[in-house]
Parts: C-alpha cells; sequence; structure tokens
C-alpha cells in the first residue's frame, strides 16, 4: 500500500485517457477532462513512456489529503488548489519528490476548476477495457467504480518501463537537485502550461473562445443562430459537471426543433435542447443523443472548458474541419516536444550509472516547433 | 446552406450527407427515418469500414479508431495524427458510391429469455389490462416477433429496438422508478427495451432476462450487436433460477 486517501474533495477520481473502441456499444470514454494537464502531469512526473496514459487523480473544486507510505516522484498540474506537503507549499507544474510518511495536502481551487496528481509509475489500478478510468454512472474503473473517499488506499504502479525499478527515478532526481540541475518550468517554457486556447477579454475576465467546427446538425439551426453563438459571450452553469458543461446566454433558434433522430455524440458536442441553450458534452458524455449538435469544440480546446468555473464566461469561433486538423496535430506536437526537451535534460545531467535508463527507450529526434 | 446530398449513379439511392464532427471524427448522415433499409446502410457501411480500412494509401490501416452507429447514420472517429477530414471524406464517398460490392450487414438473430410477469415484471398486469388483454396475449404479442437493434447508446448495451406491436403500446410510469434491476424488459411508449445495467427509468416493466448483458470484466463484450435482431423467449421462474446459476 502506498498511497492512503485521509480526505477527499467531492468529485476525486481516477483517470486516464479514457476507454476508447467502446462507443458503438454505448459505453463512455471517461478519462480526464482536461486531458492536456493530465498528460503534462505525467511527463513531468517521469512517466516518459510516449502515451502520457498512466492512470492519474483528478480532483475537482477542492482536493484533500493524501499519506504516502512510499516515496515517489509527482506532478501536479491543472487548476492551482495550493499544494502543500507536509504543511510546505509545493510548486505546480513541477517534478517533486515525496518521501515515506509525507502528507500531501490540496486546499480549495484558486483558478480553474480541475488539478491532476501524477505520480512516477503510475498507480497500479485495475484496467478494464483497456482503461483505469472511473466511469462513475456505469460504476466501473477506478477503485470499483466509485470516486475516491477517505479511507481508500492506492498502490503505486510496478511497472514502469522506463525505470525498471521506481527508486532509480528518484536516484537520478537527488542528483539532479545535488548538481543543481533540476528541470524547471522557466519563464521561456511558460506556454507550455496551458492547452493552446485563443482569450478574449471581457472587462477583468480574459474568456476562452473555443474553436469550433460547425455541425453535424448546423442546417438544424436558423442562419442568424451560428451568428449568435459565434459573437456572444456564454455563461457556465452550475447544473455542470463530468458529463456536461451546460452554459446560459443567447438562446439559439433552429428552424423545426431541436429533436433529431439519435445519432452518436463526441467530447466536445455543442449539443443544443429545447430551451435553446448549448451544452458542450465533457468526458463522460453519453455515446449517443436526440438534440440537434450545432458545432463540435476541438479536443485542443476542450482544456479550456473544462477548467471554466460556474459563473465564469466562454466564447465561441468557427474554424474549418482542416484547421482543426492541424490543430490537433499541433498540440500532438507540443506534447511530443517537450518530452523530447526533458529527456534531453535527463540524459544530460543524470548519473553515468543512469545510462542503460535512456539507452532503453525512444528519446526521439529534437522537434521543430 | 451547406445541404448537400449526393447522389451515385447507381439504381439503388443512396442519398446521404457527410459533415465534420470537430477534429478528429466524421459523420455520414442518410435520410433521417427510423427505416430498416437506412438502418441496413449504415450496419453495410459500419462492416464495409472494418474490413476496407487501408485500401486507399491515404486513409492508411488503423487510421480508424472506431465507429458509432445510430438509426440513419454513422459516426467515424479517425487518428489526425495519421490521416485528416478531407482523405477520409474522399474514401467514404467512393465507398458509398461502390453499391453492392462486398457483403450486405443482414445480422444475427439473438434470442434472449425473459421471465414475464410477477415479481420479474411488475408492471405486465397494468399493460395487460391497457391493452385489454390477458396477461398471456401481452407475452405472446410480445415475444411473437423479432426485434431489430438500430443502435446501442444511453447505456452500455442498451438496444433501441424497433417495431413493436401497437396493441402493447403503453405509456410511460407517471413517476419513474428510481431502481430498474439489470436484465429488466420494459415497454415506453412505442418502444421496448432491456436495462443491461440498473438504472433509474420510467419504462413499464413486463419482464427480466437472467442473462447478463453488461459484463465489464468480459471486455464489454455483448451477446448482440447493432443490426441484430432481438427475439424474446418466455420462460418459468425455474428456469430463469437456473440460468442465473449458470452464469
Amino acid at each position: 500500500m502506498a498511497l492512503e486517501i485521509l480526505s477527499a474533495g467531492p468529485m476525486t477520481t481516477i483517470q486516464d485517457l479514457g476507454r476508447q473502441g467502446y462507443a458503438g456499444r454505448g459505453y463512455r470514454r471517461c478519462g480526464a477532462c482536461d486531458k492536456y494537464a493530465m498528460r503534462l502531469a505525467n511527463l513531468l512526473a517521469w512517466n516518459l513512456s510516449g502515451e502520457d496514459n498512466s492512470s492519474v487523480v483528478e480532483f475537482t473544486l477542492s482536493g484533500g489529503r493524501i499519506r504516502f507510505t512510499e516515496g515517489a516522484l509527482i506532478a501536479l498540474t491543472g487548476a492551482d488548489m495550493c499544494p502543500k506537503l507536509d504543511g510546505s507549499p509545493i510548486s505546480m507544474y513541477r517534478t517533486v519528490q515525496v518521501h515515506p510518511g509525507q502528507v500531501l495536502e490540496l486546499g480549495i481551487v484558486r483558478s480553474g476548476l480541475r488539478s491532476y496528481l501524477a505520480v512516477s509509475g503510475g498507480l497500479d489500478v485495475p484496467n478494464m477495457m483497456g482503461s483505469s478510468s472511473t466511469d462513475t454512472i456505469c460504476r466501473i474503473g477506478g477503485l470499483d467504480g466509485g470516486a475516491l473517499k477517505a479511507g481508500d488506499w492506492l498502490e503505486l504502479g510496478r511497472e514502469s518501463w522506463l525505470w525498471g525499478d521506481r527508486t532509480r527515478a528518484e536516484q537520478v532526481f537527488t542528483h539532479l537537485q545535488e548538481k543543481n540541475a533540476e528541470f524547471l518550468l522557466t519563464e521561456d517554457l511558460f506556454w507550455i502550461r496551458t492547452a493552446s486556447f485563443r482569450y478574449r477579454s471581457m472587462g477583468q475576465e480574459l474568456l476562452p473562445v473555443l474553436r469550433t467546427v460547425a455541425g453535424p446538425q448546423e442546417d438544424a439551426f436558423t442562419a442568424e443562430a451560428m451568428e449568435v453563438l459565434r459573437r456572444s459571450v456564454y455563461r457556465v452553469s452550475a447544473d455542470s459537471n463530468r458529463m456536461a458543461c451546460r452554459l446560459d446566454g443567447p438562446g439559439l433558434e433552429a428552424e423545426h426543433g431541436y429533436d433529431i433522430i439519435s445519432d452518436g455524440i463526441v467530447e466536445g458536442s455543442v449539443q443544443v435542447s429545447a430551451n435553446g441553450q448549448p451544452i458542450v458534452m465533457l468526458a463522460d458524455h453519453q455515446t449517443t443523443g436526440g438534440y440537434a449538435k450545432i458545432g463540435t469544440v476541438i479536443s485542443a480546446d476542450i482544456p479550456a472548458i473544462a477548467q471554466r468555473r460556474p459563473g465564469e464566461h466562454i466564447g465561441f469561433l468557427f474554424i474549418t474541419p482542416e484547421e482543426a486538423n492541424e490543430a490537433y496535430r499541433l498540440e500532438e506536437k507540443k506534447l511530443s516536444w517537450f518530452r523530447w526537451k526533458l529527456l534531453e535534460h535527463l540524459k544530460k545531467y543524470a548519473p553515468p550509472e543512469a545510462a542503460d535508463l535512456f539507452s532503453r527507450l525512444d528519446c526521439g529526434e529534437e522537434i521543430q516547433l | 446552406m451547406d445541404m448537400r446530398f449526393q447522389k451515385s449513379s447507381d439504381q439503388m439511392s443512396r442519398e446521404y450527407k457527410i459533415k465534420p464532427v470537430g477534429d478528429q471524427a466524421i459523420q455520414v448522415i442518410f435520410e433521417q427515418k427510423i427505416d430498416e433499409k437506412i438502418n441496413e446502410k449504415v450496419m453495410a457501411l459500419r462492416d464495409r469500414l472494418s474490413s476496407d480500412a487501408g485500401a486507399f494509401s491515404h486513409v492508411p490501416k488503423g487510421a480508424v479508431l472506431e465507429t458509432i452507429p445510430a438509426y440513419a447514420s454513422l459516426l467515424i472517429y479517425y487518428n489526425p495524427m495519421m490521416t485528416d477530414y478531407g482523405s477520409v471524406k474522399e474514401w467514404l464517398e467512393l465507398l458509398l458510391t461502390e453499391s453492392g460490392k462486398g457483403k450486405q450487414s443482414t445480422g444475427r438473430l439473438i434470442e434472449i429469455p425473459v421471465c414475464y410477469g410477477g415479481r420479474y415484471g411488475e408492471d405486465l398486469k397494468f399493460v395487460a389490462s391497457h391493452a385489454g388483454m390477458t396477461e398471456e396475449e401481452v407475452i405472446r404479442i410480445h415475444s411473437g416477433r423479432d426485434y431489430r437493434i438500430y443502435m446501442l447508446g444511453f447505456l452500455p448495451g442498451f438496444p433501441y429496438l424497433g417495431g413493436m406491436d401497437e396493441r402493447i403500446f403503453t405509456p410511460r410510469l407517471q413517476s419513474p422508478r428510481t431502481r430498474i434491476p439489470a436484465g429488466s424488459v420494459g415497454i415506453g411508449g412505442e418502444q421496448t427495451g432491456i436495462y443491461p445495467v440498473e438504472s433509474p427509468g420510467g419504462w413499464q416493466l413486463i419482464g427480466r432476462t437472467p442473462v447478463k448483458l453488461f459484463n465489464p470484466q468480459n471486455n464489454g463484450e455483448l451477446p448482440y450487436e447493432a443490426g441484430d435482431r432481438i427475439r424474446f423467449i418466455p420462460i418459468g421462474e425455474k428456469e430463469f433460477g437456473q440460468l442465473s446459476r449458470k452464469q
């Protein structure tokens, strides 16, 4: 046993990139709501296989307290919940060493909504249909399909392809610290912290403008509705959860009602129901639905809406499917580049006895951004 | 508005639209009707996609990740690192134009044993009185025909079935139950279906199957898929018990 949950916030779940390949049978994908932050957490916890799919803990609105009975390298990304280790503040977006017996504490969110905790070697959670993601609606994945609660125990991942034995990661980390060569997200690397969405300013608030591809049922709406969506600002409703982000704002008018013959839904689908208000589907969305979808928010901009709290605002802008494909590739490239950058750093400063660790993995070539 | 219907030259009318669904999916939308013939086209395309991937260099094998068949549309997830919207669209147009080639999706007939009435189907009595017939007649009518699975959705393995006899149409419950046991067979208005997992719901419960439909331990395998037909086989309580224990 390695991690003891001493207390947990309202929606604390184990997630990875989700359960893919089962949507045709009605299984939800689930997975982290902000997959960019989740993947970055994995990289910063030195889970460097390139798949970024190790299980993490997703915290919503507030964190909790976790006692480590084993040492590990960890990283926290996403919303800032003022993390502390044994009472002392620790940095977000940084590799942190936790010693056996230490307690990690996350408070109430200061900005954003969801925080991610990654641990070197991942978490040892049963793999169900290719994923450890918790589906609290169907009660599968995670720990018995439920959210984490006080008294739960988590095992550290025993299989870490890079490090073999996880303690070697800690040895390399200690060496780097002694040499004053820790890998840091310095100011010139700040841009890597967030997904590449755009902002628009509204008074004091910088609101994300979500890049959206029109369709598949954009022709069910009036031409004016498309214009309204593009020009308006929408407020995140308190009714939002991991399934969907409900929005309040100017209504979107459909020509002949909002009901359609049920069809497939993806993460990012902007569904409009009878009241004319848009709903953006998030990780736990149903696989099918019977409301018209005016557009689809691209995956690169899902993190932006997944981090918005009730009362905050967002906007929309339309892009072409080709631009959407390009945005996807750019986001992948960004994370690949970061992995390469981190590996180069580790190779350069790791002790000679750790050289074998790096010979085992494909570090790739320098990626031009 | 961009309402582009395409028609190929062959005899079979093949009206459809292709629409983007964000940055990694695309949808083929057929004529918007709940109709067996249209649903067959959906399944035929689904089957061709799984067998033909890689036939064209610009949509390499592995680029199509998964599909969601629905009543009259097919949603296709692709990998934007391997292909793009334009290439997948072109490929789909080609597949849709080549009619008749490749095997049509015929679907299998899946028998689902159901113990009707009593403690397994508390609302059978109501359904019978609403229809003005005996419970036995409702059972005979409900199990007397095969139902096409038009799609799976809402819950894992929840089949959207078509073609129930209108004599047993029954309105939903005034107030939904908070807990419907897994395997429950119900009637909701003009529809009939099975609840694969325990969930809240407002359908009239007429019976229950002992078959465990939802089994994530078994890699999510289901006894059926979209495009198959279901036949309900009435069984007694004793048989229900035996079948439950066998699993």
